[in-house]
């Protein structure tokens, strides 16, 4: 009982801040909102008895991705909203193109019945660190090293990109 | 119930007024200590050897005006020093200050929670304190602020890396990620980690002087340069929440360090039979003791060394400590396969 009105407080909030996130009228004040929402995702996670998925939530996303958003758009200062497209109807088709996407992906998931609860190895110990560790490093070896030669082939473009005479 | 709700809540109030008096006369103490190194007296006007300077202190910050720079972006203004201070007090949450205490037949946890993964959340509760940072220098509206909090930010990023490249040791060594963990791992192996990984210390220290803008790498607040860094614009409470954070701050990365490198609240020399007296003082005692030389440590290279130059902090973060810290990593797994 306690715990579904936890969940229904954090969903609740989650939403909220997602929808300041896109009506905020400064870009700053909506990076914020970002932060908060990310915050209360963290929160899920430890309903969810995930306390290393929640920890890192705050420190990879809350603490480090959008720091590096708040910086772009502090330093770059859009007063104006862009013009960039000539066409404005172009952003409205955008939208119902991409929410169209997201409900196809929707149906999908319930169609397939890929929403059922994922049976990793029965209940969960109060220590999963050393589960997820276990998991990454022998069942998921090969995706997660293939992700970390992306994030370092990405690491070493961005100083490429940036330091034109290296 | 009463182990579930009050115990807790009597743990929080306990700590959070700890805090607050422990940074209440670190500043005295600061104040006190530069004096004595530079021989002057100090403080001593506010009661004997002016030790209720503190308490005119607060008093003095709780009616000065409180300004909001015109132009300011209010909300941000106003959230910003709360979002500072918010991380640092919080962390202490794992923070195990003692060992089990029993008290009128009730065993207490002498901390208030242990999470198995106590020692990520500091990391990332600290994470989020630099967003107050920013956005205080950000939201003022004066470019004194903004640089500073420029300044600021990219030192607490660069020097975040190699702190905790230094506690990946520390975790490869105990092996576990909770903070109560660690320390019972320093009991089980009858060696304080700061023995084991003196290099991990050092860049530890050097790190948390960097991550709490303390001497020598001030620079935020580099009065030449930038006024008073991120909160120039900022008075009388705002500005003491700030303040209040900094030294906060300086007691959780003092209170992490004891924990991490020495032993927490174990006794030293357990294994030496004539210093087993040692043994009598409560465990918390030790604890304080052990922060408090820490802290002290603080204050003292503040009294003694000069501040680097921008250039010099980032070279020393980048090409050095970082470095380090990754070889120091490298090599304790070498040395934890092979032996």
């Amino acid at each position: 009982m306690a715990e579904a009105v936890a969940f229904y407080i954090c969903a609740a909030l989650i939403l909220g801040f997602g929808a300041l996130v896109i009506t905020a009228k400064s870009t700053v004040h909506s990076v914020l909102y970002l932060v908060a929402d990310f915050l209360c995702v963290a929160a899920l996670y430890v309903m969810l008895q995930a306390p290393f998925l929640a920890v890192i939530q705050v420190m990879v996303y809350a603490g480090g991705i959008v720091v590096l958003y708040l910086f772009v758009v502090m330093l770059v200062n859009l007063k104006r909203p862009p013009e960039a497209h000539s066409d404005p109807r172009r952003l409205g088709r955008l939208g119902v193109a991409m929410a169209a996407a997201v409900l196809v992906e929707f149906a999908a998931i319930f169609a397939l019945g890929w929403a059922k609860p994922a049976s990793a190895g029965g209940a969960l110990s109060p220590n999963n660190v050393e589960q997820i560790g276990r998991a990454l490093y022998t069942d998921y070896l090969i995706p997660f090293e293939v992700a970390s030669v992306l994030l370092l082939v990405a690491m070493i473009g961005a100083i490429v990109l940036a330091k034109r005479e290296l | 119930m009463v182990e579930a709700l009050i115990l807790p809540l009597v743990k929080i109030v306990i700590v959070l007024v700890a805090v607050l008096v422990t940074v209440m006369y670190i500043v005295l103490l600061e104040r006190k200590v530069q004096a004595w190194v530079q021989v002057r007296l100090g403080p001593m006007r506010v009661g004997p050897h002016g030790i209720l300077q503190p308490l005119a202190d607060v008093l003095k910050l709780f009616v000065k005006e409180d300004i909001t720079p015109a132009r300011a972006d209010k909300w941000v203004f106003t959230a910003a020093p709360i979002i500072v201070l918010v991380p640092a007090l919080i962390a202490f949450a794992v923070i195990p200050f003692a060992g089990d205490l029993t008290l009128f037949g009730l065993t207490i946890p002498g901390r208030i929670a242990d999470v198995n993964v106590g020692l990520l959340y500091v990391i990332s509760v600290a994470g989020i304190g630099i967003y107050g940072i920013i956005l205080g220098g950000w939201s003022s509206n004066s470019k004194w602020a903004l640089l500073g909090s420029l300044r600021s930010s990219a030192q607490l990023i660069s020097y975040e890396i190699a702190v905790t490249m230094t506690l990946v040791t520390v975790i490869m060594l105990a092996g576990t990620l909770s903070m109560v963990g660690i320390v019972q791992a320093q009991l089980a192996k009858g060696w304080w980690f700061g023995f084991m990984q003196p290099v991990a210390f050092f860049i530890y220290f050097v790190g948390a002087l960097a991550e709490t803008n303390r001497a020598p790498f001030d620079l935020p607040e580099a009065e030449q340069e930038l006024v008073a860094g991120f909160h120039t614009e900022y008075s009388g409470m705002r500005f003491a929440f700030y303040f209040l954070a900094e030294y906060a701050n300086m007691i959780v990365v003092s209170t992490v360090a004891t924990t991490l490198f020495l032993g927490g609240w174990l006794a030293p020399f357990p294994n030496v039979s004539w210093l087993s007296f040692l043994g009598l003082v409560p465990g918390w005692a030790w604890f304080m003791l052990k922060t408090f030389g820490f802290l002290y440590a603080f204050l003292w290279v503040r009294a003694t060394f000069p501040r680097y130059r921008y250039d010099q902090l980032m070279r020393l973060g980048w090409k050095w400590l970082i470095p380090l810290a990754i070889l120091n990593v490298v090599v304790t797994g070498l040395l934890k396969v092979l032996v």
